[in-house]
């Protein structure tokens, strides 16, 4: 037994167990941690569509509502649903353990979704749902196939169907009229809650690209000096004797 | 007049300085090893990564100090204390990434350190105890990394772990025990962690202080070598200074402090704009915390040791009843020691690569190259053609050390220059 597992461990890089590799054809995502509107519209879709099941358990409200430029007030009232203080830490009031029996296994924690995957990866998966009536919850996914989550976007995407013309099946159709939001609003909802889970993943990104700005300058300023000491030292000495 | 009767004459700096002297060497260790330490006036570029690694080594020292305030050594806390150093405490993100791409620059420098050593042959007589001491440094740099990389518990900690430590227990025999006693469990535990943690930042930290102090003591006694390999020490005025020496403080202190600043732009580049490297010095599967049941797709090790993971992939077939496990292991563990050999493996009657012949100038070309591509090769998923070649450079690895002896006594030298030349 032990053999096998260390002969698994050492072949795994070919086998691949979760979602990695998609022939999916994936769309550009680029963040903008500047844009507050869509960072608070991804937060407000968070915990209204994906917080019951996946929390973000190492991220608090408060830096939430303050990096993104909520009030206290308005977070508490509208944001935060369960019944916690703004100080707490933004984890899902589904039991870990009941989750479990339910979906086969528990929905991950998603705060670091986009450092272990990729933004991009995060925003096509989103958009790729579509009815598949072989598989238990009804859709399955062209970024992540065979994923274990229903759509829970569904509501607003409405229903999507894949196309397939000679066996080739890449491309995906929304119903018209079932879905709370247009085609066009729907990439927008999923562009803001992509950046939102981009801006959790890393909430002091900002702050870290502002504060390098700095240090490179004053480094570049102090290696101005130290340069000229140098040479005004070394100017006395001849290395070719 | 007795030296401490002296202080009530001389005031000030002078006086306090004299009052310290009768009873602390001060100014004498100053000069012994600053201001009357001559060192060869002509060093160059790849004369900056000594200083350059005791920098980064107290760049961890420091910034390790601060994550260990909030840092929780155990299964449940680990990875969330991580997080909370990375989202609520006070400038803790500077702190994290400071140490994580500390540590990946530690091994840069180092990995430069030990070329220039290649490169000009400081390894040679008298400096075969300096280079001793500087193969013990890095393996228990390499050690100090390992533990380190376990502590975040992230999956590949964990995964990345579990396979260094399955290692030992292709040893015959003692193998599997071997294996539970480094755990101290069954299989990768809060158990490993908390021992992982105490190595990483007690034990190992200590080692490392206390030989590279002695490193810097037998440098200082020997002398430094320069890139011309000549013994400046053979050539000395009248007042039994080097003629080719300059006191290494003021002229080496301002150059490295300026390399330092140089240095602090590349790390600094990285530690605010790019501190996962692409996934070199903070891998994805580290995002997310470590579970049992979850292997990662594709296991690698941090960057800094793919060369040697490489070569222990490699060996792919049994030998002499040996399982091919246990053959790599011992493939990479003898790449790794085989440096300490080179003092009495260079048989060339010159130290530096300018006056050596054309034979050690290749070998030592394909070295670094198959160095590389052994590091490249170790972070890829395995391949049959990536074992071949991994093979083939595997070969040129040791061929570099075991084939020494020959080629540099059987190729043509250049006579080494009187003094040195810049």
């Amino acid at each position: 037994m032990k053999k096998l597992l260390l002969t698994l461990l050492l072949a795994l890089p070919v086998a691949g167990f979760s979602a990695g590799g998609t022939n999916w054809p994936m769309e550009d995502f680029e963040g903008d941690l500047h844009n507050l509107p869509s960072l608070q519209n991804g937060f407000a879709l968070y915990t209204n569509y994906c917080m019951g099941c996946h929390g973000l358990q190492f991220q608090r409200y408060q830096r939430t509502a303050d990096d993104l430029g909520i009030p206290h007030d308005l977070a508490l009232k509208n944001l935060i649903f369960t019944g916690q203080k703004i100080g707490g830490l933004m984890t899902t009031a589904m039991p870990r353990e009941e989750s479990k029996a339910w979906f086969g296994a528990a929905p991950p924690d998603l705060t670091m979704v986009t450092r272990v995957r990729e933004p991009h990866w995060v925003y096509n998966y989103l958009k790729t749902f579509y009815v598949d009536e072989s598989r238990p919850l009804g859709v399955n996914n062209k970024v992540f196939a065979n994923v274990g989550m229903p759509n829970a976007l569904l509501e607003l995407q409405g229903v999507q169907r894949e196309v397939c013309t000679d066996g080739q099946c890449d491309e995906l159709v929304v119903e018209a009229g079932t879905g709370a939001l247009s085609p066009e609003e729907f990439d927008a909802a999923i562009y803001d809650l992509t950046n939102f889970l981009y801006y959790v993943s890393e909430p002091a990104r900002l702050e870290r690209q502002r504060t390098g700005v700095f240090v490179l300058l004053f480094l570049i300023i102090l290696g101005s000096f130290t340069y000229l000491l140098n040479r005004e030292y070394w100017k006395d000495i001849d290395v070719k004797h | 007049m007795d030296k401490t009767e002296a202080q009530g004459s001389k005031s000030g700096l002078a006086g306090a300085m004299e009052w310290v002297d009768a009873r602390f060497p001060a100014t004498e260790t100053f000069e012994y090893h600053m201001s009357k330490y001559y060192a060869p006036k002509n060093f160059n570029f790849w004369y900056y990564f000594g200083f350059l690694a005791m920098f980064v080594l107290v760049n961890q020292l420091v910034t390790g100090v601060w994550l260990t305030m909030n840092y929780v050594p155990s299964g449940d806390g680990a990875f969330a204390s991580v997080e909370y150093i990375m989202r609520d405490v006070e400038y803790g993100w500077l702190m994290r990434y400071l140490h994580s791409t500390g540590a990946s620059f530690f091994f840069v420098v180092v990995y430069l350190h030990m070329y220039r050593a290649l490169r000009y042959g400081s390894y040679r007589g008298p400096r075969e105890l300096l280079w001793l001491i500087g193969m013990v440094i890095f393996i228990a740099l390499m050690a100090e990394g390992f533990f380190g990389y376990l502590l975040p518990w992230g999956n590949m900690s964990y995964w990345g772990a579990q396979v260094i430590v399955s290692l030992f227990g292709s040893i015959p025999y003692i193998g599997p025990d071997l294996m539970e006693w480094i755990r101290g469990d069954f299989l990768m535990s809060e158990t490993t962690l908390n021992r992982f943690f105490a190595l990483h930042v007690v034990a190992l930290p200590l080692v490392l202080c206390v030989l590279i102090f002695v490193h810097l003591v037998a440098l200082h006694h020997v002398g430094s070598n320069n890139p011309d390999g000549i013994e400046i020490k053979k050539n000395k005025d009248e007042n039994g200074v080097p003629r080719d020496g300059i006191p290494f403080h003021p002229y080496y202190t301002v150059h490295d402090i300026h390399a330092m600043v140089v240095f602090l732009f590349i790390f600094c580049a990285v530690v605010f704009f790019a501190p996962e490297m692409g996934g070199y010095f903070l891998e994805k599967p580290n995002f997310e915390m470590a579970d049992p049941l979850k292997t990662p797709e594709h296991i690698a090790p941090v960057w800094y040791y793919t060369p040697f993971y490489a070569m222990l992939r490699a060996a792919t077939f049994p030998l002499f009843g040996l399982s091919a496990k246990f053959l790599g292991f011992v493939v990479m563990i003898g790449a790794i020691v085989i440096p300490m050999a080179l003092p009495w493996l260079d048989r060339s009657p010159v130290k530096s690569i300018r006056y050596k012949g054309s034979i050690s100038r290749i070998m030592l070309s394909v070295f670094v190259v198959s160095f590389f591509i052994l590091g490249y090769l170790g972070t890829q998923a395995p391949s049959k053609a990536g074992t071949i070649a991994a093979q083939i450079c595997t070969a040129i690895y040791f061929a570099y050390f075991v084939l020494m002896p020959w080629y540099t006594r059987v190729e043509n030298t250049k006579p080494e220059p009187e003094r040195v030349t810049g």
